[in-house]
This record gives C-alpha cells, sequence and structure tokens, in this order.
C-alpha cells in the first residue's frame, strides 16, 4: 500500500484519540513506527480492519523529548514505544514499563535513529540486572539464558517465581540486535531483497515477498502473475519447514524419540527439496524486486511426485503424533491464550488462530497468488492452549503443501516462457509503502522507502516481535516444564524479535 | 508400539559421510569459484555488484573472498567467464586467508604450521568430542542447519560428536551470528568457562565476515575480534554438510593431507589467530605430516598423547564419555 495520500495527519493528542478510536470499533492494531522526518520524527501507527489498513501519523517535533503513549488504552502498542525509546530516544510518556527493549543504551550513549541518513557509532550498552517486579515471599529471579542449553537462538527470559509457578516473565532480546533497519540504508533495491531475507532467517521467502511488494507498490507497478505464483510456492513450502520445526520442539520437549526422528528427516527432505527447487535450502535468492529470479529450478511431474510423497509422509506421522495420549495431554491446557487476551494484544499468525483470531493475510488481504488459489478449510480453533496451536499448524501444514501443488500446476500451465515473463523492471524508485505477507510466524509487515533506487528507511516488523510481548503473558496456570512447549508453539525467532 | 515399528520401517537414513562420499551433498552450489583467468571489464562490474564487497580486483585479476561471499550469484551472472557455482560442501579452512581465492603464493610453511598447532590442540578430543553453540546474533538458519546434525540423517553422534549443554564439558564452540554487542560477554564467558584444550569454529559468513548484517552500531564483523577462531565455514547459511566438515576438520579427522592444500581453498599467505600459541602443547608429539589413517591409529596416537599428561579433568571426561 501506498502511503503518500493515505496518511492521516494528527497533532499528539489528536494520534492518540485516533488509534484508540480505530481500536475501539474493532481494528487490529499491527504496529507503531518512527521514521526520521525533516522537523523531527514521524510516528505511524498502522490498523487493520475489514482487510483494510489504516495508518495514522504524527509528528514528534525536533528537540521533544516525547509523545503521549499510547499503550495506557492500547496495550499491544508496549512493545513498540519501547523499542522506539530504544532506537530514537524518544519517551513513550504514560507507560506503564517504559524500560530498555532492543537495545539498553548507557545514560550518554546516543540513539542510532535508523534511517536519519548518518550511520550510528557502536552503542555502549547496559546489561545490568533488572529489578524485579514481582515482590513476595520466597519470589526469586531465574535468569534464563542468553546461552540456554541446547541450540537455540539468544534471548533472555527473567523468571520471576516463587519456585515451579511463572506468574511474571520478562524476555530480553537485546542480546542479538542487530541493528538491520540501519543496515538497510543506502542500499541498492536488490541488495536490500537480499538483507531482508536475512532479517529473520527462516523466514527468508515471506521477508523477500513482503520487502519486494512494498517496493513494487511505492513504484506502482505489479509483478507479472508467473512470479507470484513462483512467490506463492516457495513461501507455502516454507510455511511447512517452519511448521515441522514447531512441532519437532514439540516432540523433543516431550521426549518422543521416534516422532522427533522421523519429522525430523521429513524437514531435512523438505530442505533438500527446497534446495533442488531454489539452489537454496531457504529459498534464498529467489524473490527479487520486481518479480522472481525464474522458475523453480526443476517442474513437473517430478516435483509433485517429492511433494505428494512427503506430504503422506508427514500427514502418517501427524496423524499417529495427534493421536499419542503421551504427546497430546502434555499439550493439553498448556500455555493458554483466552481469546480476549489475544484480541486485546492484537495477537497474530498461528498463535492468533489458536485463541479464535482468525485472520490470517493469505485471505483477508490477499497478495501474491493467494486470491486466485483455493485453500483447504482450517478449522477454527479457540483453546488458546498449545494444543490448538498445535492443530492449527498440522491443518496449515495440509493447506500449505495444496496451495503450493495448485501454484505448480498453475505455472506449468502458463509454460516455460510465460505471458509477462519473470519480472518487471521498478526502475529507480522514489516513495513510501507497506508490503506484507503472511510468514509462517503471523502477519508481516514492511515499511519501505525509497528515493531515485535507494533505500531511505526499511522497518521489518516481523510477527515474532509482535507476538512475544504475548508470550510473556502466556503462563497463567503452567510451571517451569511447560515453558520448552509454550516456547515451542509461539514457533518464534528471536532474530526476527531483536532486528 | 505404533511408533517403534513405524521408526523401523523406514531403513537407515544416515548419511555415509565422512566413510563414503553422500550422494546428496555435493548436489547443491557450495561455493563460488572465481577463474584463474578472471580479469576485465565484467570483472570489474561484478566487484561493483557484489552486494558484500567480496570481490577485489587487483593487477593479476581478481581474487574472491569466500568468507564475505552470501552465495547470491549475482557476479555469476554479470561475469559468467569469470565466475559460476560449484558444487560441494567442504569449503571451511583452517586460516581466514585460505578462504580468499584464487590464493596468492601458497605458503606451505604457514598452512603446516597452523595444522600443526590445531593437531597438537586436538590430538585428545579425536574419538569424543562435546560440542557447545552459542548464537552471537544469527539469523536464526544457521540453528536450524545446526540443530539437523543432531536428527537422523546427520547423525553426528556415531561420529563420537555430542552436544553438550554445559561448556564445562564443551571442547568445540560453534559459534554463528555477526558478534552483536549484546553477545560479546556471554561469549566470551562462554569461550572461558570451556575447558582446554579447545577449539572454535565460526559458523556461517556472518560469524566469519560480518556478511549482509555486519559493521552497524550494534553488530559486529564476525566473531573474531570477540574469541580467537581456528576453522571458519563459509556460507549463508552453510549446510548441515558444511558444517560437519568444519567440525571434522577442527578436530582433525580431516583435511589432515600431509603439508599439502587446505580443502576450503589454497595455502594462506599470512599469520592467522588460528596460528596462535595452542593452548596446551603436548609434549613428544607426532610429525605435522603423519597422517591418521584408520581408527587404531586414531587410538594409538591418543593414547599416545595422553600418557604424559595424564591430569585430573580432561582425560577423565573423556572416560566418562566412552
Amino acid at each position: 500500500m501506498k502511503l503518500e495520500g493515505h496518511l492521516d495527519w494528527h497533532d499528539l493528542e489528536g494520534f492518540v484519540r485516533a488509534v484508540v478510536k480505530s481500536s475501539s470499533e474493532g481494528a487490529r492494531f499491527c504496529g507503531l513506527f518512527a521514521s526520521p522526518a525533516p522537523a523531527g520524527t514521524r510516528l505511524l501507527a498502522v490498523l487493520s480492519r475489514a482487510g483494510q489498513l489504516l495508518a495514522e501519523a504524527t509528528l514528534v517535533p525536533e528537540g521533544a523529548a516525547g509523545f503521549p503513549a499510547l499503550t495506557p488504552v492500547v496495550p499491544a502498542a508496549a512493545w513498540y514505544e519501547r523499542e522506539i525509546k530504544d532506537l530514537f530516544g524518544l519517551e513513550p510518556f504514560g507507560h506503564p514499563r517504559p524500560g530498555p527493549l532492543v537495545l539498553p543504551r548507557r545514560p550518554g550513549s546516543p540513539p542510532p535513529r535508523p534511517g536519519s541518513g548518518t550511520p550510528a557509532a557502536p552503542v555502549e550498552l547496559d546489561t545490568s540486572p533488572l529489578p524485579a517486579h514481582v515482590q513476595g515471599e520466597g519470589v526469586f529471579t531465574l535468569s534464563y539464558g542468553p546461552v540456554r542449553s541446547g541450540v537455540f537462538e539468544s534471548v533472555e527470559y527473567l523468571i520471576e517465581t516463587p519456585g515451579e509457578r511463572i506468574p511474571h516473565l520478562r524476555a530480553r532480546v537485546f542480546y542479538k540486535h542487530r541493528g538491520v533497519e540501519a543496515r538497510f540504508c543506502g542500499l541498492s533495491l536488490a541488495d536490500g531483497a537480499l538483507l531482508a531475507e536475512r532479517y529473520e532467517g527462516v523466514a527468508s521467502v515471506a521477508h523477500a515477498i513482503a520487502y519486494c511488494s512494498a517496493l513494487e507498490s511505492a513504484a506502482g507497478a505489479q509483478a507479472p502473475p508467473a512470479a507470484q505464483l513462483v512467490r506463492t510456492f516457495h513461501a507455502e513450502l516454507e510455511r511447512v519447514a517452519n511448521h515441522l520445526d514447531s512441532v519437532l520442539r514439540h516432540t523433543e520437549a516431550a521426549a518422543q524419540a521416534v516422532a522427533n526422528a522421523r519429522l525430523a528427516t521429513h524437514k531435512e527432505r523438505l530442505q533438500r527439496l527446497r534446495a533442488d527447487l531454489s539452489g537454496s535450502r531457504f529459498g534464498r535468492g529467489v524473490v527479487v524486486p520486481g518479480g522472481v529470479a525464474g522458475a523453480p529450478l526443476q517442474g513437473g511431474a517430478k516435483v509433485l511426485g517429492s511433494l505428494g510423497r512427503l506430504e503422506k509422509a508427514v500427514r502418517d506421522d501427524l496423524d499417529l503424533l495427534m493421536a499419542t495420549p503421551s504427546f497430546v495431554d502434555r499439550l493439553r491446557g498448556t500455555g493458554v491464550v483466552p481469546p480476549e487476551l489475544a484480541y486485546e494484544r492484537a495477537a497474530v499468525g498461528p498463535v492468533a488462530r489458536g485463541s479464535g483470531q482468525n485472520e490470517d493475510l493469505r485471505s483477508s488481504r490477499p497478495y501474491a497468488a493467494y486470491a486466485k488459489l483455493e485453500r483447504l478449510d482450517v478449522p477454527e480453533r479457540s483453546s488458546g492452549d498449545a494444543l490448538a496451536r498445535q492443530w492449527v499448524r498440522a491443518d496449515e501444514i495440509f493447506d500449505a503443501f495444496h496451495l503450493s501443488r495448485q501454484a505448480l500446476e498453475e505455472l506449468e500451465a502458463l509454460g516455460p516462457e510465460p505471458a509477462g515473463g519473470w519480472r518487471v523492471e521498478l526502475g529507480p524508485v522514489t516513495g513510501e509503502a507497506l508490503g506484507w505477507a503472511e510468514a509462517p510466524q503471523g502477519e508481516l509487515l514492511y515499511l519501505v522507502s525509497a528515493e531515485n533506487g535507494r533505500l531511505v528507511r526499511v522497518k521489518p516488523r516481523s510477527a515474532s516481535f509482535h507476538n512475544l510481548a504475548l508470550f510473556t503473558a502466556a503462563f497463567p496456570n503452567d510451571i517451569f516444564t511447560d515453558f520448552a512447549f509454550i516456547e515451542a508453539s509461539f514457533g518464534l525467532s528471536v532474530a526476527g524479535a531483536a532486528g | 508400539m505404533p511408533w517403534a515399528t513405524r521408526g523401523l520401517r523406514e531403513g537407515v537414513v544416515t548419511t555415509p559421510y565422512p566413510r563414503r562420499p553422500d550422494g546428496y551433498g555435493p548436489s547443491f552450489k557450495g561455493h563460488v569459484v572465481c577463474g584463474q583467468a578472471a580479469g576485465g571489464a565484467e570483472v570489474i562490474a561484478a566487484a561493483a555488484e557484489c552486494p558484500t564487497g567480496a570481490i577485489e580486483v587487483g593487477a593479476q585479476g581478481a581474487r574472491l573472498d569466500r568468507g564475505r561471499c552470501v552465495l547470491c550469484g549475482r557476479c555469476c551472472e554479470v561475469a559468467p567467464q569469470s565466475f559460476h557455482f560449484a558444487a560441494g560442501f567442504e569449503t571451511a579452512a583452517i586460516t581466514r586467508q585460505a578462504l580468499v581465492v584464487p590464493g596468492r603464493e601458497p605458503d606451505e610453511a604457514e598452512v603446516a604450521r597452523v595444522r600443526e598447532q590445531l593437531s597438537r590442540r586436538v590430538r585428545a578430543l579425536r574419538r569424543s568430542v562435546h560440542l557447545r553453540h552459542v548464537d552471537a546474533g544469527s539469523d536464526g538458519s544457521e540453528e536450524w542447519e545446526i540443530a539437523a546434525l543432531m536428527g537422523p540423517v546427520y547423525d553426528v553422534q556415531r561420529l563420537g560428536v555430542f552436544f553438550t549443554a554445559s561448556p564445562r564439558h564443551a571442547d568445540v564452540l560453534l559459534v554463528t551470528g555477526t558478534s552483536t554487542a549484546g553477545m560479546l560477554a556471554p561469549l566470551r564467558q562462554t569461550y572461558d568457562a570451556m575447558p582446554s584444550p579447545k577449539v572454535v569454529v565460526a559458523v556461517g559468513t556472518d560469524a566469519v565476515s560480518g556478511g549482509l548484517v555486519g559493521g552497524t552500531y550494534a553488530s559486529g564483523n564476525g566473531v573474531e575480534g570477540a574469541v580467537p577462531v581456528d576453522v571458519f565455514v563459509p556460507g549463508s547459511p552453510p549446510s548441515p554438510f558444511s558444517i560437519l566438515y568444519g567440525i571434522l576438520l577442527a578436530v582433525g579427522l580431516v583435511g589432515q593431507a600431509p603439508g599439502g592444500r587446505g580443502p576450503g581453498g589454497r595455502a594462506p599467505d599470512e599469520p592467522s589467530p588460528g596460528g596462535r600459541a595452542p593452548d596446551e602443547p603436548a609434549p613428544g608429539g607426532r610429525a605435522p605430516s603423519e597422517r591418521a589413517t584408520t581408527l587404531a591409529d586414531v587410538e594409538a596416537a591418543e593414547r599416545k598423547a595422553l600418557a604424559p599428561e595424564r591430569g585430573p579433568v580432561a582425560p577423565n571426561r573423556k572416560a566418562v564419555a566412552r
């Protein structure tokens, strides 16, 4: 969605009123993004209502210390305002917990302000321990991370507990904050796509699609139909891989050794198939601004056969897994996110869909070729526990197989030299736009601004960032040993959350 | 019961590598080859197009730094005469310089020296190696590829390679990511907590050079400045086979060809951090070019290496691991 002409500008107080009004009318809060502007910092709140995006904007004038916080009235804004404080040095006045999130700067270390045109100097971090929030007899803080047991991405969870129960949890994601937003500035459009693929490496295809579709909107262009099918095809294989990874982590936590080994084998086969089809086990290099690099490297009956065999093998094992009591019992009632909480925090992706919030961008704001393809029925789940999220993923795996097969067949029907080609030239793009994709983790947004074919400001908003805020509230009746299940059931990437 | 029979039905899915070549490994694009005769205008254009500045054009032609390459393939499109993708996953090297291809005048003595120092350090580890992984700012994909090593297809445990939660039990540190400001201290603490002898493997282009992401206000240019790196595994991300090869290279189970070229490329031309003083110089070690060919050889060498210095910590730990 091109932003010029679609921004509703307000003064600072009017901005809060406008966001609260839309939000109370049922619009879902998608994010709050800051960008350097000529006379200060522009704040952009994005909300989604009935398949439409609303973009409310305001200007925090230069020299102002901060802005009135949305969080007291729109809780889903909590992490966004903390992020803005870290990266832009603007205080969200009235925020109940404005502590550092992605970049705890030492006093005096200036904020990096990505997009301001000048590269920021290395920051000095203040990594000192945080004061406890929970008081009470025997309550202590367990610091879990950033180097954890197993092969995990680095993140620290501060668990405040009297022992076993987890009444309060905080996530410190700054450890692996890489400052990717700043790295985008000044890149060419093509290099930007490569970097987008590395923002959240396990969802490379979704990131490239969201980034490129933002650029295409800014340029007023559209990727050719064949390219849209190729994008859809690779994106759905990526979804299967990510969902399998989530199931794998569940089976590992539940010590289901055979299921774990079998699903790991299926996942490896899928990754190899993806490498055969794109040259990269993560589908990198396929999606480029204006279209795709080309057709899948193999096509026809051979790939359909491989997909069919893989789907059958996954189905057999998932069917048995979801009928294995020692596995299912471990998930039922674990990590409950009630529908009201999911709504209040504007949850996205499989987490939302397991808690009765059925938005999926592939249906509500169709992109790529989704409008043309038929989706399988993914039953509604609203119990909000790890089992519900697991069911959502299991159903989505087969939906994804179904979609990828259709995309491949449609692509075959277009022939080896499809009309419209594989990509359109975007030229030296100038403009600002929002792009999106339904990543395996959930709604992914890209705010992209370019000038004469160079990137000025790129702000990716991963579902992992959005949902990790909710993760910390997903332990109502749970104990330590549930942690691994709840974490796996959220299926988030720390890289995507830390930026 | 259904799970047990199902597990058996599949048969063996584990790769025969490294005992025998794996049919799959060499079939995907593993690295970019820079032709010896690379030169001319197209190479200059390719160097300008390279998103990570991995191509350097000098008087003798172009050189490609595989440690910076993210395998986007743009140079292969712009200058197909000079660059092309090649199959193969044995891309890791024991010096950073060896990742720059084609190499300058090979310095056999230097390679031998680095290899000898590494080999002396890891002699005691060969049969049972414990790995600890630390993410220092990866994009998340390297973790998938490392985790795949524990799965049935790669199954590194059959090679005596185990993942451990505690750095106190670890011999090899696998580091991913660009070395972010926040991870510098935890990474260093993990390294310091490991007993000597220890080996560090930088996994992925981000860890080797910072790749596309490095060099911001919060992101370093690889982990080399944070911990001393012994083995460099390029790739964005490297495949599980590439990582496995890097681990085997680190502990001397592959790449022991006498005085020859490093498997990751030509010999290095200047000392690298891999060439620092070893943590534990083993007395009376073997000559650098001596090659362990069979398991019996390895065991004999191990006994020899352990015998004079059977200290209280490491040998006991090894005994438990056996």
